[in-house]
C-alpha cells in the first residue's frame, strides 16, 4: 500500500514537470528558455515517472530495463538541447534579456 | 470508482482525436519542415495506438520505420529540396477553386463508399490466427508474428527484402552520394554518438534474438542499426574508402541472398521453396534474420545518405 502511494505521488510529481514543461515550451520567450523549461521536463520529470514505474515493476530486470530508458533519455536529451542551442547561437539569436 | 473503468476508454479517445489532429495539421501545413516534424509526431501517436491495440510488434516498426527512418529521410529530402521550394509553393497555393471542388466531392463520395464496405464488413471474422496456433509447433520459433514473417508467409519477406534493396539501387542509379564538408561535427553529438553507436548495436541484436519468443525481428532491429548508421553519419563518421566497395555492397545484398538460397537450397532436400526441413526450421530462421537484420540496417543508412558512395 505504502509502495503504491509512494509511486502515484512519484508519477503524479513528473506530470506536474511535464505540464510545466509544455506551459513553459508554450509561453517562454525565446529559444533558449523553451530548451530549459523542455529538457526540465524531459529530465525530472521522465525521471520521476520511471521512478514511480520501478516501484510498480514485476521484476528486478523491467525494473532495470526502465532505469536505462531514462539514462538514454537524459544523454540524448542533453545533447539535443545542446545541438539546438548552439544552432540558435550560429544563427545569431540573441538571449532574450527581461 | 466506476469511473476508473472510463479511464482506458478517454485515453483511447484522446489518442484518436490526437491522430486525426496531427494527420490534418500534417496536410495542411504550407511549411514543409513543421509537415514533416508533424508527421514524424503522428508516427509516434500512431505507435501508442498501436500498443493500446495489442500490437506490440506493428508499434515498433510503426516507431522505428515509420517515424524514426522515414522522419529522417523525409529531413535530409527536404533539406535537398529548399532552393527549389518557393517555387512548388505558389504552384500549389494556385489550384483553382473550380478544380478544387470536383476533387472534393470526389473523394467525399469516395470515402462514404469505403466507409459503407467497411460497415458490412462488420462481422467477427475468425482470421488466420487459429490456423497459426495450430501448427506453431513446426514453425521453429514460439512466437506466432515471426513465424508468420519467417516461415508460413516467408515469400512475402523475401519480397519485401528485395523491394528494399531494389529502391536502394534507384537512389543509387540517380547519383553519387554528396559530399561532406569538412567542418568539425558539435563535439557533444560526437560524444553522444560514440555512447550510442554500440548501445545500438546491442539492442539490435536483442531484438533479433527476442524475436524468437517476443515481440522483436528483423525489420525491428535492421531499423535500429540503420539509425545508428544515420546518427553516426549525421555526427560526421564515414565509411573508409576500401569498405565503400564490394564489402558494403556483400552487406547490402546479404539479406536476399542469404534468404533465397535457404529458400531454393530445400528444395534439394525434397522441400517445397521456403519450406524448411523438420527440425531446421530454428537455425534457419536464425541465419536469415541475422543476415537479413544487417541488410536492412546497411540499406536504411544508405538511404539516408543518398547515392552511390
Amino acid at each position: 500500500m505504502l509502495v503504491s502511494l509512494l509511486s502515484v505521488a512519484l508519477l503524479v510529481a513528473g506530470a506536474v514537470f511535464f505540464l510545466a514543461g509544455t506551459l513553459g515550451l508554450l509561453r517562454f520567450p525565446d529559444v533558449y528558455t523553451r530548451l530549459h523549461a523542455l529538457t526540465k521536463a524531459d529530465n525530472l520529470g521522465l525521471g520521476l515517472m520511471v521512478l514511480g514505474l520501478m516501484l510498480q515493476a514485476e521484476s528486478l530486470a523491467a525494473a532495470g530495463k526502465l532505469l536505462f530508458i531514462w539514462l538514454l533519455l537524459l544523454a540524448a536529451s542533453a545533447t539535443a538541447g545542446q545541438l539546438v542551442a548552439s544552432w540558435a547561437q550560429g544563427k545569431g539569436i540573441a538571449p532574450w534579456r527581461g | 470508482m466506476a469511473w476508473l473503468s472510463l479511464l482506458p476508454l478517454a485515453i483511447d479517445l484522446v489518442l484518436a482525436l490526437t491522430l486525426l489532429w496531427l494527420a490534418w495539421r500534417a496536410l495542411t501545413s504550407p511549411d514543409l519542415f513543421r509537415a514533416v516534424v508533424l508527421f514524424i509526431a503522428l508516427g509516434l501517436v500512431l505507435g501508442l495506438v498501436w500498443v493500446r491495440l495489442d500490437a506490440v510488434d506493428i508499434a515498433l516498426a510503426e516507431i522505428a520505420l515509420g517515424a524514426g527512418v522515414t522522419g529522417a529521410l523525409l529531413l535530409a529530402a527536404l533539406a535537398k529540396l529548399q532552393p527549389a521550394e518557393s517555387q512548388t509553393d505558389e504552384v500549389a497555393m494556385m489550384a483553382p477553386i473550380a478544380l478544387r471542388l470536383p476533387i472534393a466531392l470526389l473523394l467525399i463520395a469516395l470515402l462514404t463508399g469505403l466507409g459503407l464496405v467497411v460497415w458490412q464488413l462488420w462481422v467477427p471474422a475468425p482470421g488466420l490466427s487459429n490456423l497459426v496456433d495450430a501448427r506453431l509447433d513446426e514453425a521453429g520459433v514460439a512466437y506466432p508474428v515471426t513465424a508468420v514473417l519467417l516461415n508460413f508467409r516467408g515469400y512475402d519477406t523475401l519480397l519485401e527484402l528485395a523491394v528494399l534493396l531494389l529502391a536502394l539501387i534507384g537512389v543509387w542509379s540517380l547519383s553519387t552520394a554528396p559530399h561532406l564538408g569538412d567542418e568539425e561535427p558539435e563535439p557533444a553529438l560526437a560524444a553522444l554518438s560514440r555512447l550510442l553507436a554500440p548501445l545500438m548495436i546491442l539492442v539490435a541484436a536483442y531484438l533479433v534474438w527476442v524475436g524468437a519468443y517476443a515481440p522483436g525481428g528483423a525489420f525491428q532491429a535492421g531499423s535500429v542499426l540503420g539509425a545508428a548508421g544515420v546518427l553516426l553519419r549525421l555526427s560526421g563518421w564515414r565509411l573508409s574508402l576500401s569498405a565503400t566497395g564490394w564489402p558494403l555492397r556483400l552487406v547490402l545484398v546479404l539479406g536476399v541472398a542469404v534468404f533465397a538460397f535457404i529458400g531454393l537450397a530445400v528444395i534439394g532436400f525434397g522441400q517445397p521453396l521456403l519450406g524448411y526441413p523438420q527440425g531446421w526450421a530454428k537455425p534457419a530462421i536464425l541465419t536469415i534474420e541475422l543476415a537479413a537484420t544487417l541488410s536492412i540496417g546497411a540499406i536504411l543508412a544508405a538511404l539516408f545518405i543518398g547515392g552511390r558512395p
